[in-house]
């Protein structure tokens, strides 16, 4: 039948034609020699202006590094990374420290536009209900172009710029909470990125105050053979909350690209952090070719009483995902969630979870992961949770759910669990599930097509975890699913 | 409206034959039952009808409005206005009964080249038909088919087919699994849709149904053949006297 030759054809075709992000930008940038050693890393730390401590920090790091192995424990594969055929800092020329929108370069504004990411105050103040005003800070290859709202912010006492500029403006918070949640001798890329991160995103919101709008980052690596190394550093003080949201995109090519983040959330007494992620670097070909490492250490610090931390993330880019977004649930009655979507299509690997740590008296935690396997991928949950002597009465409910479609993708689930308190009560269930031939021939009977009924079925075995996401986003996520598995029907 | 010539099918996988000489021409406005024993393939007919890949045509054609349907995947058939109501309705976890029937409709639409529903005029059309079918708000809000009863899934059934207005509605055993109460409330639903335009085929092993949707043909199939045409009569008579006459005649 035809047919099956145009799904063939199409299934061929899958991620090549359908990442939408894969555009270049043809922007002047001010690139460091390839390669890693001490004197790119004191360029980037004179590139940036840093104090002096920020440089022996990232020495510090640098040496240790030398020390380290890389972890291979994931269920992932891939050849050797070569680590000196890598630019570790790569910044749009023009772009050096713009004070307004109006002196970002045009190119990069058009960037953004592509990408669907207002940049233009003015035009969000047009368009949009003043409550659903998201702040922004781009992030282009190693730099922070523009970060809008600032001023209106400023006014509820919140802090949001790039990593960089508070480091200059406010060395007093960022020396007492960096590197006290993912320390700097944490694991081989935390540990890489702590020698030679180039930007990402800082945020305090002072006590009391609940900040006014969404805050959002979206990160874009635009120059070959460059790595992307953010920085991430939230801090929620006593009673204060904050909504966060991060976005990433690349351009299409052969080569595989490395992004080696971090990301630190402090949540002290009755703060909440809420911390959601869109992540669609580019995946690479049908064939695997191409595409993002993402090797990320992301963890929260629930540190003081009542705390809250909640970690929601679709993931449906990268060649290869590592990723494990935690809590330490410190404080006395605290909470720690968990909320995944995990799609894998053509040869993606993904190992991901999260390790949620009572060690605090009373605390709580949740996970809901929902893992969606095509193509030829494989798609792992890893996940550990643990009490500590000291945490009675903690309470952990984990839910994994793995959605399989077609005959060549794998779904695996690791759950690991540590119990040194008898109060502690885990609580784990698992299911997996493909989508059946009856389902798919009930849909298209309703006049579906193939593609619709899958996007709908899975929109349905996702539901839990996208009602987590801010409004917003909600929609845009469910669109991103359904496009990354578009194909995916044999 | 209908043609069904010489229909030979067996099932892909092992290739049994179920299906060997079917002829049925439904016209406009009628309603046909198709009553018979357990495996004489009726519920193959509906499935062959609707386009389900687990069975191979090997003979003969069906024609839907004067052209061939058998190269027509279901979804095309569907927008055409072919609609099964199925014995056995699967469950769509997570998917609101509600925003699945917007997907259906509007799928339906767009492959039509009509203009999507906008969500008043949606709503409006959901409410006058549930109310009908006796299809609350709060199941129109829980996933489709998850934990109904039988009543409800077959309710739901039948209010898809009145949402999606198809020209040809095949209903395979529609009454299964229902008590008296619930078998009305359907049937009147299906009633209410009968019109000059709109022909369907119920198949049944009870003369019961027949008494709620009195059929203008009564077929008795049996081994993959028709080997019986009557009136509404037939369907007594088969009540009285059972299917063991034809199954005989059939060997």
């Amino acid at each position: 039948m035809p047919a099956v030759q145009e799904t063939i054809d199409r299934v061929r075709s899958i991620d090549v034609d359908q990442y939408k992000y894969g555009f270049f930008t043809d922007i002047e940038s001010d690139k460091a020699p390839k390669g890693l050693n001490e004197d790119i890393i004191r360029f980037i730390s004179a590139k940036k202006d840093e104090p002096e401590w920020m440089l022996e920090w990232r020495l510090d790091a640098y040496r240790r590094w030398l020390t380290m192995t890389e972890p291979t424990w994931a269920r992932v594969e891939y050849p050797p990374i070569d680590f000196n055929d890598i630019y570790y800092y790569s910044a749009p020329k023009t772009a050096a420290g713009p004070k307004s929108l109006d002196e970002v370069d045009p190119e990069l504004l058009e960037t953004y536009e592509k990408l669907g990411i207002p940049l233009r105050e003015q035009e969000i103040l047009a368009g949009v209900e003043p409550k659903n005003r998201v702040a922004v800070d781009a992030v282009f290859d190693s730099v922070s172009v523009v970060t809008t709202f600032k001023e209106e912010l400023k006014k509820a006492g919140v802090i949001f710029c790039s990593i960089s500029e508070a480091m200059r403006e406010h060395p007093e918070l960022v020396r007492k909470y960096l590197g006290t949640v993912v320390p700097v001798t944490d694991n081989f890329y935390a540990t890489l990125n702590s020698a030679v991160f180039t930007d990402g995103s800082f945020v305090y919101v002072p006590e009391g105050v609940r900040c006014p709008m969404e805050l959002s980052t979206y990160f874009r690596i635009n120059e070959q053979n460059t790595g992307q190394f953010e920085r991430t550093l939230i801090i929620a003080d006593k009673g204060a909350y904050v909504s966060y949201l991060e976005g990433c995109t690349a351009p299409q090519r052969d080569e595989n690209q490395l992004h080696a983040a971090v990301v630190e959330l402090i949540a002290l007494d009755d703060a909440e952090i809420k911390y959601s992620t869109v992540q669609n670097w580019y995946p690479g070909d049908s064939e695997g070719k191409g595409g993002i490492y993402n090797f990320v250490t992301k963890r929260g610090d629930c540190r003081g009483k009542n705390s809250k931390i909640s970690w929601t993330q679709v993931e449906t880019g990268s060649a290869i995902t590592w990723k494990y977004p935690s809590c330490i649930l410190r404080g006395d009655n605290s909470r720690g969630e968990f909320y995944s979507i995990a799609v894998s299509n053509g040869c993606q690997q993904i190992d991901s979870g999260t390790k949620m740590m009572h060690l605090g008296k009373n605390t709580s935690s949740r996970i809901i992961s929902k893992g969606i396997s095509a193509g030829r991928s494989q798609n792992t949950y890893r996940g550990l949770v643990s009490a500590h002597r000291k945490a009675s009465n903690a309470r952990n409910f984990t839910q994994c759910d793995s959605l399989l479609i077609g005959q060549d993708c794998g779904a695996h689930t690791v759950p690991y669990i540590e119990s040194k308190n008898a109060t502690a009560v885990f609580e784990h269930e698992a299911t997996t599930s493909k989508i059946s031939d009856d389902q798919m021939f009930y849909c298209q009977q309703r006049g579906l097509s193939g593609e619709e009924a899958v996007a709908l079925i899975v929109n349905g075995f996702v539901k839990d975890v996208i009602q987590q996401l801010p409004m917003e986003f909600a929609v845009e996520a469910q669109k991103l699913i359904s496009i990354s598995l578009e194909g995916s029907v044999g | 409206m209908l043609e069904i010539k010489n229909l030979h099918a067996r099932i892909a996988d092992d290739g049994a034959e179920i299906l060997r000489g079917i002829d049925l021409t439904v016209k406009p406005g009628e309603v046909h039952a198709i009553m018979g024993p357990n495996g004489s393939g009726k519920s193959t007919l509906s499935y062959i009808l609707a386009g389900k890949e687990d069975y191979e045509v090997t003979e003969g054609d069906i024609l839907f409005n004067g052209e061939s349907i058998l190269e027509m995947a279901p979804e095309e058939r569907a927008s055409a206005g072919v609609f099964l109501a199925f014995q056995y309705p699967i469950e769509i976890p997570g998917v609101a009964t509600m925003t699945f029937l917007k997907t259906a409709m509007n799928a339906q639409r767009k492959a039509r080249g009509e203009e999507e529903l906008s969500t008043p005029e949606f709503m409006r059309r959901v409410k006058d038909k549930a109310g009908e079918l006796q299809v609350t708000m709060d199941m129109l809000k829980r996933p489709l088919n998850v934990g109904f009863s039988g009543g409800e899934k077959k309710r739901a059934e039948i209010l898809q087919m009145a949402l999606l207005e198809p020209s040809l509605c095949v209903l395979d055993e529609t009454d299964s699994g229902l008590d008296i109460d619930a078998l009305r409330v359907v049937a009147d639903g299906v009633n209410k849709l009968r019109s000059p335009e709109r022909s369907s085929i119920v198949i049944t092993h009870y003369q019961r149904l027949l008494d709620h949707i009195v059929p203008d043909v009564v077929h008795v199939l049996s081994k993959g053949r028709i080997v019986k045409t009557g009136g509404k009569e037939l369907a007594l008579e088969l009540e009285k006297n059972g299917y063991a006459e034809f199954v005989g005649a059939a060997a």
